[in-house]
């Protein structure tokens, strides 16, 4: 019989992978629930973005005394959704600061008396100048945060960046713009509160449990006794589960407090796109001093984040954001200068990337318009512009993990057959034919785990419980998602003790029953909490009194052994984080290593533009990474394929219209997706430079793959049509009006 | 915009109706529900019948994650009302022999899961109807099923690799 088979790198199959194609998989909604009220929201209008609520009207159709009725004067404690910031109401509270912010809550056992309930309900706005073009002055009627609507101001200073450009031989300036973007995770934010004796159990989709343990504490000013958050099965995330689930979960559970029964909030579409987070928009200017040659002399940036109407995450996407900015290259002279900017519009937050996504869309957009500027090939000035070990980042990062960034560089060149396509489409195109193809490349890194000392202020913590029958269970606060975390878990927790990965069990995300080991975020749960299952793991080891080498079969008898000697006695290996040694960050000066490591790669895009239509077609997409190590390869591949197909729509066709600072295409008829039919394959190889401190030498993954595909699609576009797009989303109509790319086209 | 609704409008003029039996074949047996009559095919399915494989994803027939078969046909469940339904053959993602998903577990077509079901549904009347093949791509024929994670390398290479 083959025993406890080393599953590394090998394809393990997805553990709950069975229960979700058959259907079986229970989500929020999909639980079964005995005699539970529907719960809705009624949220502030349109027009009025900001102003005072003068009225609040029930309508006479409804009878009022079959419905639970809360407002923000039902809360126990403080009326603040407990963030980065205790500045966003659970209830709104007189004022509003932007359209569908939450003023009342129903409940009622007929859904569908409870809609019409939520219509009948009038919210009376007395408006105020509201804010919302976040790249224009505020005037002094409009300032609502501090002297002049900055929420966060971050500035990042390497050398001499003035007298570097003053003197650079070539100067080349360029300013970029990202939209809005929707996550559209399949399954909608959903919740259940109910109590179950003194103890409020909040039930329902989330990335971070212990977020949610944390605002129920803060405003319904209760002790962790009696609360217990349980995830259950999260039909998608990508940020958006972040740290909005806390409203959701503060909301069920005041009206199950006032129903003194259960309750359940399910987000139909539409609520979930008007009055969920998005990504921040945000504006980049770039002012590059090069030699002649093309040598980065110096890098000058500004940064400019819409930060919605509350602070929510908005500090750490700009931080993110700034430490991202100048790409993967080596520069004496760098400044990076970044705001995030008080607006009326609903909050925007995390989504995967977290910044970086629009700071690299900026950056390698600019690389190939200096390219064009120089004349150089765009490949080339990458080659000669990557970091190389030794050399350092803005924050004055020295990099040295022995990953070779030409090498991805040149591996994405190969399989995508650069020089020879970029040769045919040259001759193509010379053809005038009402087509015209084009390849386009980005490089990019992305850094894992929180940024500078966030892992450290996490304070992770991690279990491994040994059980009577010889199993382990993983007992971890991470989440899965889609991602793979339950796969992932098997598989670390499994070669580090030699056992079978059907041996694991990973506890649910209950916080009841685990520690907690962090938010599932930021690229941190394989190659940071990873490493704590391993870690746990082996102090696991430690107990039963093995040797470092145990595993197998002498594991599997000692916990057997361990718990005939220890009858009802509990076995569980405990270990918090440690920073790894040699990593140092300094906050107030944003200088040092911002993350313990980055995960580097090199995206080829190849596109047909239709000169009659201005469509876009991505007719083939390369994606080559360095992520230290691939644990499981078809859920790894699975990441960079949804990431990359989420960054072809972030670049082509997501587009969020706005009125009044509220998203109004709030809808999958007319926010744009790709479908299958949209995208080609996305071929995918990896290179694996171990990182020593991540799980089994893993990097971070899971928001690489959304940096990369924006910028290398418009320059792909750019290198089609000879056009000079600066702005996402690229939509027909935007491409359409473009004027050197409608010069060209009247040729 | 007029084609751009209000947010929470998604049923939100219904008014109450009276009751309606309904009477259909559900996976192979016959069944009969006594339901309001603008309840929708996926309601009933999720909330009388506790069929809960099927997901609602948008409300608008737009994701294809409330897919079912319809007299043997791929149907958005959430377009369908109740009373439509009548007499005619239902079969829903928990009807499916487990054996033939398999080689969609294997490609990684499923990563959270919420489109997965009707993502199945479609892919497995694919196959049972290869002569599709013949005249569209998979992509093609799945382009009514959004998928959010996969990138939809995984569920193309599924659909061809269990190909007959």
């Amino acid at each position: 019989m083959k025993r406890g088979p080393p599953s590394t790198g090998a394809a393990v199959q997805r553990r709950e992978g069975l229960a979700k194609l058959t259907g079986r998989e229970r989500y929020v909604d999909d639980l079964p629930l005995e005699d539970f009220l529907w719960g809705m929201t009624v949220r502030s209008p349109p027009p009025s973005p900001r102003g005072s609520i003068t009225a609040i009207r029930f309508g006479r159709d409804v009878d009022w005394s079959q419905f639970v009725v809360v407002d923000h004067r039902d809360l126990p404690g403080p009326n603040v959704v407990y963030l980065i910031e205790q500045d966003q109401p659970v209830l709104a509270a007189g004022v509003v600061r932007h359209v569908h912010e939450p003023v009342l809550l129903l409940a009622h056992p007929d859904r569908d008396a409870l809609r019409r309930a939520v219509h009948a309900v009038e919210v009376v706005v007395e408006p105020e100048a509201p804010v919302l073009d976040f790249r224009l002055p505020s005037r002094s009627d409009e300032i609502q945060y501090g002297p002049d609507n900055v929420l966060k101001h971050l500035r990042i200073e390497k050398g001499d960046v003035a007298r570097a450009l003053a003197q650079a031989p070539v100067v080349v300036e360029g300013e970029y713009e990202t939209g809005a973007q929707e996550h559209v995770y399949l399954e909608t934010q959903g919740m259940i509160a109910a109590l179950e004796g003194e103890v409020l159990v909040i039930r329902g989709s989330m990335q971070c449990p212990y977020y949610v343990l944390n605002a129920l504490k803060h405003a319904l000013a209760r002790d962790e006794t009696r609360l217990r958050v349980i995830q259950t099965p999260t039909g998608g995330g990508f940020g958006g589960k972040e740290e909005f689930p806390s409203h959701l979960a503060l909301h069920a559970a005041l009206l199950a407090l006032k129903a003194g029964r259960a309750v359940k909030m399910i987000y139909d579409r539409g609520e979930d796109m008007a009055a969920t987070t998005k990504r921040h928009p945000a504006r980049v200017r770039h002012r590059t001093g090069l030699t002649r040659d093309g040598r980065l002399l110096a890098q000058d940036i500004e940064v400019l984040l819409d930060g919605g109407a509350y602070v929510t995450l908005s500090p750490v996407v700009l931080s993110r954001g700034l430490i991202h900015a100048a790409g993967p290259y080596f520069c004496e002279n760098v400044r990076i200068d970044g705001r995030a900017v008080f607006t009326n519009a609903v909050p925007f937050g995390a989504f995967r990337g977290f910044g970086a996504p629009q700071t690299l869309f900026a950056c390698e957009r600019h690389m190939d318009v200096i390219a064009r500027t120089l004349g150089m090939d765009p490949a080339l000035l990458r080659r000669v512009n990557l970091i190389r070990d030794g050399q350092s980042t803005a924050t004055g990062q020295v990099i040295n993990d022995g990953s070779d960034r030409v090498a991805v560089l040149e591996r994405a060149l190969d399989v995508s057959g650069w020089r020879e396509k970029r040769r045919a489409h040259a001759a193509f195109n010379a053809a005038r034919a009402p087509v015209r193809r084009g390849l386009g490349l980005a490089t990019f890194y992305h850094g894992g785990g929180f940024t500078g000392g966030g892992e450290v202020y996490l304070k992770s913590r991690l279990q491994v419980a040994g059980l009577p029958d010889g199993r382990i269970e993983v007992r971890s606060a991470n989440i899965e998602m889609g991602q793979g975390t339950l796969t992932v878990f098997t598989q670390i927790a499994a070669d580090r003790l030699g056992l079978a990965p059907d041996a694991v069990v990973i506890a649910e995300a209950d916080t009841a029953r685990v520690p907690n080991s962090g938010p599932t975020v930021a690229s941190r749960t394989t190659m940071v909490v990873g490493r704590l299952v391993e870690r746990a793991c082996d102090d696991l080891r430690r107990r039963l009194g093995l040797s470092e080498s145990a595993r197998g079969d002498s594991v599997r008898a000692a916990l057997r052994d361990w718990h005939r000697a220890h009858p009802d006695q509990s076995l569980v290996g405990e270990v918090v984080y440690e920073k790894p040694p040699g990593i140092n960050w300094d906050d107030a000066t944003y200088r040092g290593d911002a993350y313990g490591a980055f995960a580097w790669a090199a995206y080829v895009a190849e596109v047909e533009v239709d000169l009659r239509t201005c469509a876009v077609r991505v007719t083939d997409f390369v994606a080559v990474q360095d992520i230290g190590k691939v644990i499981n390869e078809i859920l790894a591949r699975g990441q960079v394929q949804g990431g990359v197909v989420q960054g072809i729509g972030w670049a082509l066709m997501e587009e969020c219209k706005w009125q009044d600072g509220a998203m109004v295409n709030n809808q999958l008829t007319n926010y744009i997706i790709p479908t299958s039919d949209d995208v080609p394959p996305i071929r995918v190889a990896f290179l694996e430079t171990p990182y020593p401190h991540g799980a089994q030498g893993a990097k971070g993954l899971g928001e690489l793959p959304i940096d990369g595909p924006a910028p290398a699609i418009l320059n792909a576009i750019a290198e089609a049509t000879g056009a000079d797009p600066r702005t996402i989303p690229l939509t027909p109509e935007r491409l359409m009006t473009i004027a050197e790319f409608g010069m060209r086209n009247a040729e | 915009m007029r084609n751009e609704r209000d947010m929470t409008t998604n049923s939100a003029f219904r008014t109450p109706h009276s009751a309606l039996e309904v009477s259909f074949t559900l996976n192979g047996t016959p069944t009969t529900v006594s339901v309001p009559d603008s309840e929708r095919l996926l309601d009933t399915l999720r909330y009388r019948l506790g069929l809960t494989g099927a997901k609602e994803g948008c409300a608008e027939g737009e994701c294809g994650a409330c897919t079912v078969w319809l007299d043997g046909l791929p149907a958005n469940s959430c377009l369908v009302p109740i009373y439509q339904v009548r007499g005619r053959r239902v079969n829903t993602v928990e009807a499916l022999d487990p054996a033939a998903v398999a080689p969609l577990l294997d490609a990684g077509a499923t990563q959270c899961g919420a489109c997965t079901p009707g993502v199945v549904m479609t892919a497995l009347w694919i196959l049972q109807h290869p002569d599709v093949l013949a005249t569209h791509t998979v992509r093609e024929l799945m382009a009514g099923n959004l998928c959010r994670c996969t990138g939809y390398d995984g569920i193309v290479d599924g659909i061809e690799a269990a190909r007959p």
